[in-house]
């Protein structure tokens, strides 16, 4: 528990400094959204253990509503934010209460199954402008006086956004709920004879990942002011899933350090064109072979700590 | 009259692809307890030596047929051997996630030689042309491709239900230590299976290569639609995985005759109306 | 008791084995020599089935030594010891569900010739032949066991192991698988028991080994049995 609020400071002093140094904030934002949606992954695959191979679905989803709030609408920053992270919320109620019905497996063909029908329907939608995708997306005035189109000024809301729902994970996976699901990630016929509705708690579970998936997925727009298919399609939720294997599944600073890692490859690999894909897919291959417990697992493990 | 014939024959035929999968990656599920999500780029990398093999060697379709199972088998065999072996004892999950990478990695690669788009394989001379059948004008290749898809499925499925080979598949399936300690080579047999489902998809990619074009994203979105096939029917029974293919892919065919906006996603609505009502599957056999 | 010039079939010599991380086996020693009937007893979790499932090579890690008609089988997989020469009944009795009893009964290989053949296997056990369509499971308990035995006589190999063959079975049929094992002695077959039910093994044993912990502590011949019934009595709790 101390090494985790250490370095929640360590991290949040960090990334305030950003700024100050030579690095490009808008690199960093990204990263923090997609840092976000591992977070908001991880609690599911971490904590309950279900692999949700459909999470796009939630990033997407809110990602449009929060894009077509702004910029048709012209509603204020906040609201798109509510709008599009409610969108993600009933999707995750609907989709859950599908998905829960079967395990392990067949739950993550479920949702991967799930997502691809969102994909499909926002293929088609008019509201999500198709293939094109929603551009020019206003960043607006946040509380009516914060500009967020100053590039700093985004980058502390999108920080502190951040830093809030880190908290608010870390207090819901070491909360009497979280050690519930944990007992059912462990065990799960053994917290069924302790009387626990093992399927209300992950789908509980699921909700709150999908959701926060959805939060993150609100704030991009302000980063990329693109809202794109891209976002839904099934190669996005393989991406989040090798984040958090990469950075380390049931840690809490490793779906993060994940992040952080693929989305520093995919920029910096760009002009490498498809073999981003494959060098991906080999990472994924090493991972599960040899390093499941991803960097931060391993250094916690190393230093027998618990990050 | 003659567009939904039309259309309930593309639907056989998109049928026929999903029941060669879906048996497939049910046979890898049930020795190997892995969902090889890789089905989809060795369905693609089917296709694409019967391209390399026309366009390199001159080797027609009916080369292909025989060979491109038989080279995409033997590159199936070697995967197993060197990856799928390290996931044994782990969460099936992990396999997923492996799989799901090797499909990455081989689509990347194909990608970045052939680009997106496909590449057109010729129709062999002696399936073109279409029959007469009084209600409707039947290609025959389409024909073709219905029918051998339907003596492939059953083939596999007397080898696996009749014989003593299937038996020592089905026993090993259940209890692969016990098989073992009779002195069969169980390693061996595990790495035969998968051979097997991996020659299925890549029959299924020959099959396809004249209808749909040969390229790298052709069997990316087919196994997410197999994957809903196999919620819907089940891995626990051969038989089961052949019919809801069928099925489905009749059903695909109609729903884009009445309801064309549809027709992409009918799959997966069924899907989650069966997992509604019987959420183990149509075959019933639990996880 | 004069020694036996013969080589036994089966020596094994310092034997331990793991399951994961528990240390199950502490150093088994015993031998079975040809024709013999050799019983392990003892207690509920002294090791006596983890020690035939370790010279099966079906546990998780082993040392020591397990020499086989002369041959040191320590590091062989399961099924290079199979063919070697060593028939295994397990426990569970392990009929597989997804086959008939036909191909239940046909399912292990030859691995020697001399295998016994079919209408031999159907006059020891008669039942078998009239449910050869059935589901294997569909079978009761006891016709599930013969069905066990029936198989790996079949394959040829002439040194049986078998795992509590009489557990949760009817009197009736305890009795007919007694006899089936006498039969199969009187044919010479070498056979290694692993038996709860200590009546059962007495008549048919040549000698007795008493497990606890995973060690061998005790030894007897099947004559020296009534002189040590209080000895026997206190290790067996019964």
């Amino acid at each position: 528990m101390a090494d985790e609020i250490a370095g929640f400071f360590v991290m949040a002093v960090l990334l305030a400094a950003v700024p100050f140094t030579g690095i490009y904030p808008y690199f960093v934002m990204q990263a923090l959204c997609f840092s976000l949606f591992a977070c908001a992954f991880n609690l599911l695959i971490g904590y309950s253990g279900l692999l949700s191979f459909g999470h796009s679905m939630f990033l997407g989803t809110a990602g449009y509503f929060t894009a077509y709030s702004l910029k048709s609408w012209g509603v204020p920053p906040v609201a798109g934010v509510l709008i599009g992270v409610f969108a993600a919320a009933v999707l995750s109620v609907i989709t859950g209460a599908i998905a829960i019905r079967r395990q392990g497996i067949y739950f993550a063909m479920i949702t991967l199954a799930l997502s691809q029908l969102m994909y499909f329907i926002y293929l088609r939608a008019p509201f999500t402008g198709g293939e094109d995708g929603i551009q020019g997306i206003p960043q607006g005035m946040l509380f009516g006086f914060i500009d967020l189109s100053n590039t700093n000024t985004l980058y502390y809301f999108i920080l502190s956004v951040f830093l809030l729902a880190f908290l608010l994970i870390y207090r819901i996976v070491n909360s009497p709920f979280g050690e519930v699901l944990k007992s059912i990630r462990e065990n799960e016929p053994r917290a069924i004879s302790l009387g626990y509705k093992v399927d209300q708690y992950k789908l509980m579970a699921f909700i709150l990942s999908g959701t926060l998936a959805g939060l993150a997925g609100s704030l991009k727009m302000f980063v990329t002011q693109n809202a794109s298919l891209t976002d839904v399609h099934w190669t996005m939720s393989g991406e989040v899933v090798l984040m958090t294997l990469v950075g380390g599944l049931g840690t809490s600073f490793g779906p993060i350090v994940g992040a952080f890692i693929i989305v520093a490859m995919q920029q910096y690999l760009s002009e490498f064109g498809q073999w981003v894909m494959v060098m991906q897919g080999a990472v994924f291959i090493v991972c599960v072979l040899t390093f499941r417990r991803g960097i931060v697992g391993e250094i916690a493990h190393y230093f027998k700590r618990s990050l | 009259m003659q567009a939904l014939y039309g259309q309930l024959l593309v639907g056989l035929i998109n049928g026929s692809f999903y029941a060669l999968l879906s048996l497939g990656l049910a046979v890898i599920f049930g020795m190997l307890e892995i969902i090889n999500f890789a089905h989809g780029a060795l369905y693609m990398m089917g296709a694409f030596t019967a391209y390399f093999l026309l366009h390199y060697f001159g080797l027609n379709y009916w080369w292909a047929l025989l060979f491109a199972p038989l080279i995409v088998g033997a590159f199936g065999m070697l995967l197993e051997r060197t990856l799928l072996r390290g996931l044994q004892g782990l969460d099936p999950l992990y396999g997923l996630l492996l799989t799901f990478g090797l499909a990455l990695v081989i689509q990347g690669i194909f990608q970045n030689y052939f680009g997106s788009s496909g590449m057109p394989y010729a129709m062999p001379a002696e399936l073109r042309g279409a029959v007469n059948l009084g209600f409707m004008y039947l290609p025959i290749y389409r024909g073709w491709v219905v029918i051998v898809s339907l003596v492939v499925c059953l083939a596999t499925w007397f080898l696996i239900e009749r014989t003593r080979l299937g038996a020592y598949l089905r026993a090993a399936t259940e209890n692969p230590t016990l098989v073992r300690a009779f002195g069969i080579n169980v390693p061996l047999m595990i790495t035969l299976t998968y051979g097997l489902g991996v020659g299925l998809a890549a029959l299924a990619g020959v099959l396809s290569a004249p209808i749909n074009q040969v390229g790298p994203l052709m069997g990316a979105d087919l196994i997410i639609v197999v994957f809903a096939v196999v919620v819907i029917g089940g891995m626990g029974s051969i038989m089961g995985s052949v019919i809801t293919g069928f099925s489905l892919g009749v059903i695909e065919g109609l729903t884009k005759y009445f309801y064309p906006e549809a027709s992409n996603t009918v799959v997966f609505v069924l899907m989650v109306l069966v997992l509604l009502v019987k959420p183990t599957g149509l075959t019933g056999r639990a996880n | 008791m004069a020694e036996a010039a013969t080589a036994p079939v089966l020596d094994v010599k310092g034997l331990q084995a793991w399951y994961g991380e528990s240390h199950v086996l502490h150093g088994m020693d015993f031998q079975v020599r040809p024709g013999e009937v050799v019983t392990l007893l003892g207690r509920n979790g002294a090791g006596k089935s983890t020690t035939l499932k370790s010279i099966m090579g079906i546990i998780g890690k082993r040392r020591g030594s397990v020499m086989f008609e002369g041959k040191e089988t320590i590091h062989l997989t399961s099924d290079k010891i199979a063919r070697l020469g060593i028939a295994f009944c397990p426990e569970e009795r392990g009929i597989f569900s997804s086959l008939d009893v036909k191909e239940n009964l046909m399912l292990p290989p030859a691995i020697r010739p001399g295998g016994m053949p079919v209408e031999r296997i159907f006059d020891l056990f008669p039942n078998l032949k009239e449910r050869l369509t059935s589901q294997g499971t569909k079978l009761s308990g006891g016709e599930q066991q013969m069905l066990a035995i029936a198989r790996i006589l079949r394959t040829g190999a002439r040194f049986l192991m078998l795992d509590e063959p009489t557990e949760g079975l009817a009197p009736v049929i305890i009795q007919q698988i007694g006899r089936t094992i006498s039969r199969l002695k009187a044919e010479g077959f070498t056979i290694l028991l692993v038996e709860q039910n200590f009546r059962f093994a007495a008549d048919l044993a040549d000698r007795f080994y008493v497990v606890e912990h995973g060690q061998v502590i005790d030894t007897f011949a099947s004559g020296e049995l009534e002189a040590n019934m209080q000895k026997l009595h206190q290790y067996l709790g019964v």
